[in-house]
């Protein structure tokens, strides 16, 4: 009986361990303790349910944001502009780009910080689901918070909110899609990328789709604005069904479709279970989701409490993604960033530059994060970030970048070594392991793999914890989540 | 037959041993890799949209001139090499390999559809992708990925940089990427990564542990192949200084010291001249073509110009007329430049681009670059196109 109960107690460790790796972005041993005294549904429960308010990302304002948009159309257009007008652009450009910069560390450092692990985390899913590159940092602000507002909420709202944001209006050419002149670029990618996927819809669907968003637009404050005038009234037939939709009819009939709530499902699973997919498991999902009327919150609480979530298949054999990686970590040993821009040189170097997808489909994922580059990056980072290291190696520069290259007038401006500046906060993280912790078990702690006789070894002759976890986060194991 | 294909078929003949004619004595004493069965390709991508017709001037054509006032290359500057195309003064370092037969120009290539995005149009001429599908691989990957007699050692493709390009990603196979070999093989022999590496190869099988477990094991070997291999080798021609000829001077290490490496990939960003173009412009490609002259001619003075084609892109052209800073903008349809020692039909290869029939004040393209790939996938890297770009492509004559 005794014997039963402390196992219990291990493997509702583990599954808690497992739980908030996946579900969010790892967790402190004393909440990992804590947790295990409690049943795994209320855990559960509480990740999904927390009453803490939602925190938006508000790098740019509203007020700054239409005072710019004021500025630059006092300016116009026109061909010959006066030296002051041309320096008036371009310092509204450069503005842009360091908000652009200043949103993307908002955000990851929120990540880092944020006390509603599973938000960030579904926002960060929204993120690569929405793939999108706003051209402007209110427009990418703004779509994230719709992203992270709607993160457990209705799919429906989100995808209508998601549907009619600047941003994405803007990013698929939908300000251009107008009675006669359809551009079906929106129409195309909410049907193959965003819910039904590929083989479930026509070229005439499509065109009939993009028939129906006609007249979805922007004003220049930034908010949606249907535009009457620009609208196609006439019939549309879609999924082979005639009469006079418009936008919405369109994505309520995507909707009433089962197929939109397998292919959501079958995503969630790759993101949270497993990068192949079983079937069976993703049509239980899907059944529920749909059945539940496309209620996030509900079909995420049933896959947190499936049992094959908690399988041997499925855990520590997902590849974490480099936001993941750096966010685990950051959390993990308190670091502080003291230059936080190092955050995006990070960022590039290792694949994932957050708002800035590499298309519309979003990151590939999985096996696509590692080359042997990256790993050796990824497995030098730890001993970096934790011992306030030099960063001698640079990413590619982002293509949108090069105009900014091109003005410079040396070659390859780029920094080549970076101090990481950043500061791990040791005696918090030394503090919240047991006094007695032994090296091993600091090291099963900090993986979500297995701990075998080679990594127990390696580690077992180290003077301290901290040589331990310096060593343990260099290690392949720590990709995994 | 020539003494060199013979020697190659005799090779090949041999089927693994080392046979030589006795005939052939004064080739005896080279090492079988010494005579390269590997042809070797350099990817040079000049990312940013490079301006094909600042760089390839048609001064022949006065359409040119008019949409141009302000950034026109004069026709006195242009380098002549017919009586409609010129190349930028800028580029005059290619006039000597342009004249040795070592270099010919294809004009206007792109694809349908043209996506004016930097990030897409990249995308798209690095997976070769149509302009409306997504691709998670590269062109380059996924010839690694067809496991093809010569391309299945982890270093057939190297990317000289920090990070990889996704040209070079397969599915399941991934080229290198590294700026230093000996910076890759210190950090591949401190005692934590043979530790990791050594001993127990338990993890191999399962699924993604093991994958990242190959990869160590892979990059440490390649690591250990490309430094002892290429560290033999003494550098003896004299490049410019700057970051572009040191990647090609690389590149020119790893083929001389006889690397069985098939495909090179390396960058020089800096093209998207919106703004004030010509000075701009000319200094990149002044780099460019001093690269470019020392790289070749140390190849050929190394006898490996036979073995070896270069490719240039950029993944699009820029409008034809020039926009109210002295720049231009986003384009479509662009030139690319091939160089090598066996180029089929050397100099201008295609017709020059026709300014009075545009698309919206852009060039059609004339060759779709799936063909260029599709050739030299066939013709160069001796695998069917087909299988590499998802459908088959015709192929051109250029090699």
């Amino acid at each position: 009986m005794y014997k039963t109960i402390i196992m219990d107690r291990k493997d509702n460790f583990l599954n808690i361990k497992h739980l908030y790796n996946r579900a969010g972005f790892g967790i402190a041993y004393p909440d990992l303790h804590q947790f295990s005294k409690k049943r795994l549904s209320k855990v559960t429960d509480a990740l999904l349910n927390p009453e803490k308010p939602i925190t938006d990302l508000h790098t740019v304002t509203r007020d700054e944001f239409i005072a710019q948009q004021a500025l630059l159309a006092s300016l116009g257009t026109k061909k010959e502009q006066t030296p002051e007008e041309k320096q008036q652009r371009e310092e509204i450009t450069k503005a842009r780009n360091e908000k652009s910069r200043d949103l993307n560390i908002a955000w990851i450092q929120q990540m880092m910080a944020t006390d509603h692990p599973l938000r960030e985390k579904m926002t960060l899913f929204w993120h690569g689901h929405f793939a999108c590159r706003a051209n402007l940092p209110y427009y990418a602000q703004e779509l994230n918070n719709i992203q992270r507002k709607n993160a457990l909420g209705s799919f429906k709202t989100l995808l209508l909110e998601v549907s009619k944001s600047p941003a994405m209006l803007d990013y698929l050419n939908n300000q251009q899609n107008r009675k006669g002149r359809p551009n079906e670029n929106f129409a195309r990618e909410l049907m193959e990328l965003f819910t039904l996927g590929r083989g479930n819809y026509t070229e005439t669907d499509i065109r009939e789709a993009a028939r129906s968003f006609t007249g979805w637009a922007y004003n220049k404050n930034g908010e949606f604005e249907f535009n009457p005038k620009v609208h196609d009234e006439k019939e549309k037939t879609f999924f082979g069904q005639t009469g006079l939709f418009d936008g919405e009819a369109i994505i309520d009939m995507i909707l009433a479709k089962p197929e939109t709530a397998t292919f959501i499902c079958r995503k969630l699973y790759i993101f949270f279970v497993n990068d192949t997919p079983d079937e069976n498991h993703v049509q239980e999902l899907a059944a529920y989701f749909y059945a539940q009327k496309y209620d996030i919150s509900a079909v995420m609480k049933k896959l947190f409490t499936a049992d094959w979530f908690y399988a041997k298949e499925n855990t520590g054999n997902k590849i974490k993604s480099p936001v993941e990686f750096l966010v685990n970590m950051s959390r993990e040993f308190y670091v502080t960033y003291n230059k936080p821009q190092i955050l995006i040189q990070l960022q590039t170097s290792l694949g994932q530059y957050l708002f800035n997808p590499p298309n519309v489909a979003g990151w590939p994922g999985g096996k696509n994060w590692i080359d042997s580059s990256s790993l050796m990056l990824r497995m030098k980072i730890p001993s970096l970030v934790l011992n306030d290291g030099i960063l001698d190696f640079n990413g590619k520069a982002d293509p949108e970048d090069e105009a900014v290259i091109a003005l410079n007038r040396k070659p390859r401006p780029r920094p080549v070594k970076s101090y990481i500046n950043a500061k791990a906060d040791w005696d918090r993280f030394l503090a919240d392991l047991p006094k007695d912790m032994k090296q091993a078990e600091l090291a099963s702690f900090l993986l979500q793999p297995a701990v075998g006789t080679k990594i127990s070894d390696l580690v077992n002759h180290n003077v301290n914890l901290k040589n331990t976890a310096i060593a343990v986060t260099s290690m392949p194991e720590y990709q995994l989540c | 037959m020539r003494r060199r294909d013979f020697l190659r078929n005799a090779a090949f003949a041999a089927a693994g041993t080392v046979f030589v004619p006795a005939f052939m004595k004064p080739f005896e004493a080279l090492a079988l890799d010494e005579l390269s069965l590997y042809k070797n390709l350099v990817v040079v991508q000049l990312s940013g949209g490079n301006d094909g017709l600042n760089t390839v001037v048609p001064f022949g054509n006065d359409i040119y001139y008019q949409m141009r006032k302000n950034i026109a290359i004069k026709p006195d500057e242009v380098i002549k090499l017919d009586d409609m195309q010129g190349l930028n003064p800028n580029l005059n370092c290619l006039r000597e390999l342009y004249d040795q037969g070592w270099m010919s120009i294809i004009n206007d290539v792109g694809y349908p559809n043209p996506d004016r995005s930097h990030f897409r149009s990249m995308d798209i001429w690095q997976t070769a992708s149509d302009a409306n599908q997504y691709l998670s691989t590269g062109w380059i990957g996924r010839y690694l990925d067809s496991n093809c007699a010569t391309c299945n050692s982890p270093y057939t493709a190297i990317e000289v940089d920090d990070s990889l390009s996704l040209a070079m990603k397969g599915s399941s196979k991934k080229g290198i990427a590294l700026k230093d070999p000996a910076a890759l093989f210190r950090n591949t022999n401190e005692p934590f990564f043979r530790e990791m590496i050594n001993g127990d190869k338990e993890h191999l099988d399962e699924d993604n542990l093991g994958y990242l477990y190959k990869t160590m094991i892979e990059t440490s070997s390649s690591a250990n192949y490309i430094q002892n291999t290429s560290k033999i080798y003494q550098p003896n021609y004299s490049y410019p200084t700057t970051a572009f000829s040191n990647q090609l001077k690389t590149v020119s290490k790893f083929i001389c010291s006889g690397l069985k490496t098939r495909v090179y990939y390396v960058s020089l960003s800096g093209f998207d001249t919106h703004v004030n173009q010509n000075a701009q412009q000319g200094r990149l490609l002044q780099q460019y073509a001093e690269g470019m002259n020392a790289f070749v001619k140390d190849l050929h003075q190394n006898n490996k110009l036979e073995d070896t084609l270069v490719i240039t892109f950029s993944e699009f052209g820029r409008r034809v007329a020039q926009n109210a800073s002295n720049g231009t903008d986003h384009g479509t349809a662009n030139n690319m430049f091939l160089f090598g020692g066996r180029l089929k039909k050397q100099g201008i290869y295609n017709t020059a681009p026709n300014l009075g029939d545009l698309e919206n004040g852009d060039l059609k393209y004339q060759v779709d670059f799936r063909e260029v790939y599709g050739t030299i996938l066939d013709k160069w890297l001796d695998v069917n196109n087909g299988q590499v770009l998802n459908k088959r492509f015709n192929t051109l004559d250029f090699i």
